[in-house]
């Protein structure tokens, strides 16, 4: 029922050209810095003297693509959860769900993997973007795995903040700049703390699980807060559409 | 009789301070077309959002084919198909894709699928339709299309929230005898405002205002209710009331349409034929004489003003 829901999603991402558009936006960003991060590369080493300021090809490269990934991300993931709920809220297209034997758990999860899947395609192509270095390097498969599972990770997240918002509100556009500001503020707390690196807000901080990753640590630390952190935001929009249909 | 599919009891649903629905409690067999009548904001729609599962209700049950519907929701909802007042269409995808989905999240098993969306589209003219998007759509085929998925998955009890709003009068007469048609195998839950059209659709007749269920009973018996005891009269030498008052019960008389009197009689036990012998034995001049009946509508008002002077 959850792969019905998510298919569903899915296809409706690509019937209309908001999917189209954000798929291919971000695909030029991406080539961009993919593209300066190269020729950037060449330059940059080539000013390196000392052994130690010299870095792989695939760090370099790695962080210039995956440090805009998370920026971008954190703009168009809003763009595409905002519609989720909040649509079919407008709609009324709810007691459709509602009303077919699918529990509030399957709809919402449905909803989430299939925004997930989404977001993998971009994850995923990224992905693919840097493997094509290895035609002329030999490059760090590994730290790129990481990159790209912590990246998923980072927009599962934004999803689940995306499609809680979706779930208040009856306006996509108010749903998209909720969870906009809500993201950007979990993603950055970490800066206005820099200063007290042990600060719980800093560490429920988005930024700072994903930094392990983008230095290439797979840690199972960071895995579980951001499983938690996803889990959290589910749970509530579960429980937000739950309680429609007990109030009313 | 023949097999239960709803069993509501007692539903009752409170909205903040303002009681929606109250205590209503119903049957809906097997083979019947159960029709729904208030007035706005009666309490229909909650009702019917009670029934399938989209609102819960304060207090009392209902099962759907012997499942309750809060206990075990999904089993209860495979029985159902629901289109709400509001169509719950997915405008961006084209009628084909839509009945899809609309199959998949009903638990229609895959081989069947395409079957089953022929069948659908064809009960509901749509065939021609088929790969045009539903925001391009007409009102009326928006509704079918809105029809089409709720029937779909063959279930045992259609429930049609104002299913003719917004078509033509060559669609209404389609869509009805299409839930006609369906009512014989299932059952039908049909709510709507136009009221011939349940004494042409319905076998039984449900009548909620504020809340309660003021009239339940089978098309029979409103239409019992409709034949009261008045006639309508033609005369040319119409007599007075007091005149009248000598040969018959009478209570009142009233200007009709057309000329025409209406005259009222204590009780339904009257004689039409008493009253064409008294004319012509007193030279009224009677021209026409037949029964008053009440239009619906006049009983639907009655019926509902009842309960507010309670």
């Amino acid at each position: 029922m959850i792969y019905r829901i998510a298919k569903k999603e899915l296809k409706s991402f690509f019937v209309t050209p908001m999917g189209w558009i954000i798929l291919a936006l971000i695909t030029c960003a991406f080539g961009w810095n993919y593209f300066i991060g190269v020729n950037n590369y060449f330059e940059v080493m080539a000013g390196a003297i000392r052994p130690a300021e010299r870095v792989g090809v695939t760090i370099y490269v790695g962080q210039t693509v995956y440090g805009a990934a998370s920026f971008l991300m954190l703009f168009s993931v809003p763009m595409l959860s905002m519609r989720l709920i909040s649509e079919e809220r407008k709609q009324q297209t709810l007691p459709f769900l509602f009303t077919s034997p699918i529990s509030i758990t399957e709809i919402v999860l449905g909803k989430f993997f299939g925004l997930v899947l989404f977001l993998s395609i971009m994850v995923l192509y990224v992905f693919l973007m840097l493997t094509t270095l290895n035609i002329w390097a030999d490059i760090d498969f590994g730290y790129l795995f990481a990159n790209s599972f912590g990246l998923l990770l980072l927009v599962a997240s934004f999803a689940a903040i995306g499609i809680y918002f979706s779930s208040l509100t009856s306006q996509p556009i108010i749903a998209a700049i909720l969870s906009f500001i809500f993201a950007v503020t979990l993603f950055i707390l970490e800066r206005y703390f820099a200063s007290q690196p042990n600060h719980w807000f800093s560490y429920i901080s988005l930024m700072k699980h994903f930094q392990a990753f983008s230095r290439g640590v797979i840690s199972s630390k960071d895995i579980i807060f951001f499983m938690l952190f996803i889990s959290t935001f589910i749970v509530l929009t579960i429980r937000r559409l739950d309680s429609d249909r007990l109030s009313g | 009789m023949s097999q239960k599919t709803i069993e509501a009891k007692k539903l009752k649903r409170i909205f903040g301070e303002n009681i929606a629905v109250n205590d209503v409690s119903f049957d809906l067999h097997k083979g019947e077309v159960l029709g729904f009548l208030g007035p706005n904001g009666a309490g229909k729609s909650t009702t019917m959002r009670m029934i399938t599962g989209n609102l819960a209700p304060t207090d009392g049950t209902a099962k759907i084919c012997g499942v309750d519907i809060i206990e075990e929701p999904k089993r209860a909802k495979e029985n159902i198909g629901y289109l709400p007042e509001m169509r719950p269409l997915y405008k961006e995808f084209t009628v084909n894709e839509y009945l899809r989905i609309a199959a998949e999240f009903h638990n229609v098993a895959s081989k069947s699928i395409n079957h089953a969306i022929e069948v659908a589209k064809e009960k509901c003219g749509l065939t021609h339709m088929s790969n045009r998007l539903i925001e391009n759509l007409s009102n009326g085929y928006q509704q079918r299309v809105g029809i089409a998925q709720a029937i779909i998955h063959n279930p045992q009890i259609v429930i049609l929230d104002e299913p003719t709003v917004g078509l033509d009068p060559i669609q209404i007469r389609e869509i009805r005898s299409l839930i006609k048609e369906i009512g014989k195998e299932h059952s039908v839950i049909l709510s709507t405002h136009i009221l011939p059209e349940v004494e042409i659709v319905c076998d039984r007749v449900q009548i909620i205002d504020k809340g309660n269920l003021v009239f339940h009973g089978s098309i029979e018996d409103l239409k019992k209710q409709r034949r009261g005891n008045k006639i309508q009269v033609g005369m040319r030498n119409t007599p007075s009331l007091l005149t009248l008052k000598k040969y018959f019960d009478v209570t009142k008389i009233d200007h009709g349409q057309d000329g025409l009197k209406i005259v009222h009689f204590k009780n339904i036990n009257f004689s039409l034929e008493e009253f064409v012998v008294a004319a012509v034995k007193h030279k009224w001049g009677l021209f026409h004489i037949a029964p008053h009946i009440t239009s619906l509508e006049d009983t639907f008002v009655q019926l509902t003003k009842n309960e507010k002077v309670k």
